[in-house]
């Protein structure tokens, strides 16, 4: 699946998306439990804020000084044995991969979540060169036997499906023939697996981050997959985002005690595991060989303008947990694999604005998403951001946020997610509303009072609101 | 073994052009204006941090066994028993002779028709299949983390990393000494590594209870690719 899966337009993506009603409970259901177990996760360490403040100068600090930890991580790779990659492009990516599957004469690989190898595209190209290419996450495992169907959510891929879709599809395509019971399901796809773990000869991972002065890479997660992946075949490609890389274990275990309490209210997942080079001398599990394949594809134009913070991402989809507008039209409508406030900065940035124009409008530029960050990322400063460059320098007609709402079948008047309030608007705006409504306003909502009044920000903040619906919580 | 690095230059002066700036070769780390996770569990006695495992065990689905060093072969003589017997995989680790645990491997087990298969290099990839057939595998910790319930594995060639993960069940032994307040202390024991001159093991592992999924309707299920059940025993050692 290449970044963009949907040829569909966005309104048309939308309404297909908004007349699905399990997926929209199912949306709405997951918001609440992982929001809520994020903020238990971040309210027991009782200084989330500072947490997060190390977080983010952790990152911007990589950020700045990028080129040099990306050379000192593929240095420390090559010492320990490693074959490191560096992919200007997703083209480049994938060939690589593909020509070294090739060279090995893999015939079965293995995958381990991966959203960039989404983004380089790298099954098609691999299953074009006739290898067998199966994902490995029960989430991506469910929608890859089901035809690919696209993510709709960066954590929890499936979240769209119910548990008789899932059962239907697995018995269509696995001769499944027991209940739609969850741990029935599970216990099909790990007997399944467990077969292809062990015959396959290549394993791909992602990278949750990579450590410069070791030479390491991590791996994340609850199922224990990447551990799979990354212990039996003989050879390991290991796909990185450039952005992803810390200097040294010191920031590493920081980072992860963020990604595993914001994503999904945890301490620490069931399983991270570090590591190093291809197996060690003496070794009888791990890869004989490793590469790293390190991706920029468009990141590093990214680097130097207003909007590099989008790179301190640690890909956790606590904004997406948040955003009101993702609850109410599901990750699909994003057309990007990347999708809620994460996806609608970062989509236009990699894909183009031709693409993906639409989305820094699929927001109310409440706030939440920010808030929620653990890496500080000011995402609803830069999807205000994305529309000035959409209106000034790309040249093109401003989209209507009303149209943009139209789409969401948000009608104008009675939808909850203008009266909770935007965080900008809570305190900009006071002054300029009369009646109630709002006609005229600087800055950030100047766009939405030309082409339209709407009802004035209430006092009501998202969180609030957000609680409030949750039952007083 | 060396490896290999290709197309480096390029990309990476490219990043450094977009940051509008020569390449760098050289940066220190800052000293961080945050440091946080100092503070988790800071002054915690090893009796205080057990507290904390205990609770924490609770939330991830793992049993917790206490027991004394004498009491340690009964222990997990009964822990097999409790989680359906052998076969068994084990890592080879002088720990488990230094724990008192030779008799029980070498003669008891095998009496009762217990089938034991400690990591051996020398059998190669059959070292897999024993695992991947194996009803429990055992391990010990080498660092514990109290706040999260995690025991930390630093694998090694007689420590191969299947042993934790392709059997059905997963018990880790945990000397009662190896318990540390977090996440932290773990990359403090690193640093020490390399400031030794040693090279930091290929493979780490922070093991946090049995492996579990929350992909079908965020439903938790318990036991996806990795063990389904996992226990701790804690020996009192200090
Ligand atoms: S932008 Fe922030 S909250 Fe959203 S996925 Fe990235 S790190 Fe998480």
């Amino acid at each position: 699946m290449a970044m963009k899966f949907s040829t569909k337009n966005f309104t048309d993506r939308t309404k297909d998306n908004i007349s699905d009603d399990f997926m929209r409970k199912a949306v709405a259901g997951a918001q609440e439990r992982l929001h809520g177990r994020r903020l238990d996760a971040a309210e027991e360490l009782g200084n989330w804020e500072e947490w997060r403040s190390h977080g983010e100068e952790i990152r911007q600090h990589v950020l700045e000084n990028l080129d040099f930890y990306l050379h000192q991580l593929s240095e420390n790779v090559a010492e320990r044995g490693g074959r490191v990659f560096f992919a200007k492009t997703a083209e480049e990516a994938s060939v690589y991969i593909r020509d070294v599957v090739e060279k090995k004469e893999g015939k079965k690989v293995v995958k381990s979540k991966s959203m960039v190898t989404e983004e380089i595209n790298l099954n098609s190209v691999l299953e074009e060169a006739g290898c067998e290419v199966i994902e490995t996450d029960l989430g991506e495992y469910i929608l890859q036997v089901d035809d690919h169907d696209p993510p709709s959510h960066i954590v929890a891929p499936a979240l769209h499906k119910n548990r008789d879709q899932i059962r239907d599809v697995f018995a269509e395509k696995l001769d499944y023939n027991k209940t739609s019971k969850p741990e029935e399901l599970a216990l099909h796809a790990r007997e399944k697996l467990r077969k292809e773990f062990l015959a396959a000869d290549i394993g791909i991972t992602g990278c949750n981050f990579a450590i410069a002065e070791t030479g390491s890479i991590s791996l994340v997660t609850n199922e224990g997959n990447a551990r799979l992946v990354s212990a039996l075949p003989k050879t390991q490609i290991t796909v990185m985002g450039m952005e992803r890389v810390v200097p040294s274990f010191e920031e590493f275990e920081v980072l992860v005690s963020l990604l595993t309490r914001s994503a999904v209210g945890q301490k620490l997942t069931s399983y991270v595991t570090a590591l190093t080079g291809p197996r060690g001398e003496g070794d009888v599990d791990g890869p004989e060989e490793f590469h790293l394949v390190i991706v920029d594809n468009g990141r590093s134009e990214i680097l130097g303008t207003e909007f590099q913070s989008v790179l301190q991402c640690i890909r956790c989809a606590a904004c997406v947990n948040v955003c009101p507008v993702y609850r109410h039209i599901g990750g699909h409508s994003y057309g990007s694999i990347y999708s809620g406030p994460i996806g609608a900065v970062l989509s236009p940035l990699l894909g183009g604005y031709d693409d993906f124009k639409e989305l820094p409008y699929a927001s109310t530029l409440c706030g939440a998403c920010t808030d929620a960050c653990p890496v500080k990322i000011p995402l609803h400063e830069l999807l205000h951001q994305h529309r000035q460059v959409i209106v000034e320098e790309e040249g093109r007609a401003p989209i209507s946020e009303r149209l943009a709402m139209k789409a969401f079948g948000i009608g104008a008047s009675s939808n909850p997610l203008y009266s909770m309030g935007a965080k900008v608007a809570s305190t900009a705006m006071r002054p300029l509303t009369k009646n109630d409504r709002i006609s005229k306003g600087p800055g950030p909502l100047k766009e939405w009072t030309d082409l339209r009044e709407f009802p004035a920000v209430g006092n009501q903040r998202f969180r609030d609101w957000f609680y409030d619906q949750k039952g007083g919580k | 073994m060396t490896g290999t690095i290709r197309n480096r230059d390029t990309f990476l002066t490219e990043i450094a052009t977009r940051l509008g700036r020569e390449p760098k070769l050289n940066v220190q780390k800052p000293v961080w204006k945050h440091q946080p996770q100092r503070a988790v569990l800071k002054d915690a006695s090893a009796d205080e941090l057990l507290e904390v495992l205990r609770n924490q065990c609770l939330q991830i689905h793992t049993d917790l066994i206490e027991t004394k060093l004498a009491d340690l072969p009964k222990t997990l003589a009964e822990a097999v028993k409790l989680y359906g017997g052998g076969p068994l995989s084990l890592w080879k680790d002088e720990r488990f002779d230094k724990y008192g645990l030779t008799n029980l491997i070498e003669n008891e087990w095998p009496a009762e028709n217990i089938e034991v298969n400690s990591w051996d290099t020398t059998l190669g990839e059959k070292n897999i299949e024993l695992a991947e057939q194996a009803n429990i595998g055992i391990t010990f910790s080498d660092m514990t983390l109290a706040e999260s319930g995690t025991v930390v594995l630093l694998s090694s060639s007689d420590k191969g990393r299947s042993v934790s993960l392709l059997p059905t069940n997963y018990i880790a032994i945990i000397p009662k000494s190896t318990l540390v307040p977090r996440i932290t202390q773990a990359a403090d024991l690193i640093r020490e590594k390399i400031d030794n001159g040693e090279q930091v093991p290929s493979c780490i592992n922070f093991i946090t209870g049995p492996s579990n999924s929350a992909d079908i309707e965020m439903n938790l299920v318990i036991g996806v690719h990795g063990p389904v059940k996992a226990a701790y025993i804690i020996v009192n050692d200090c």
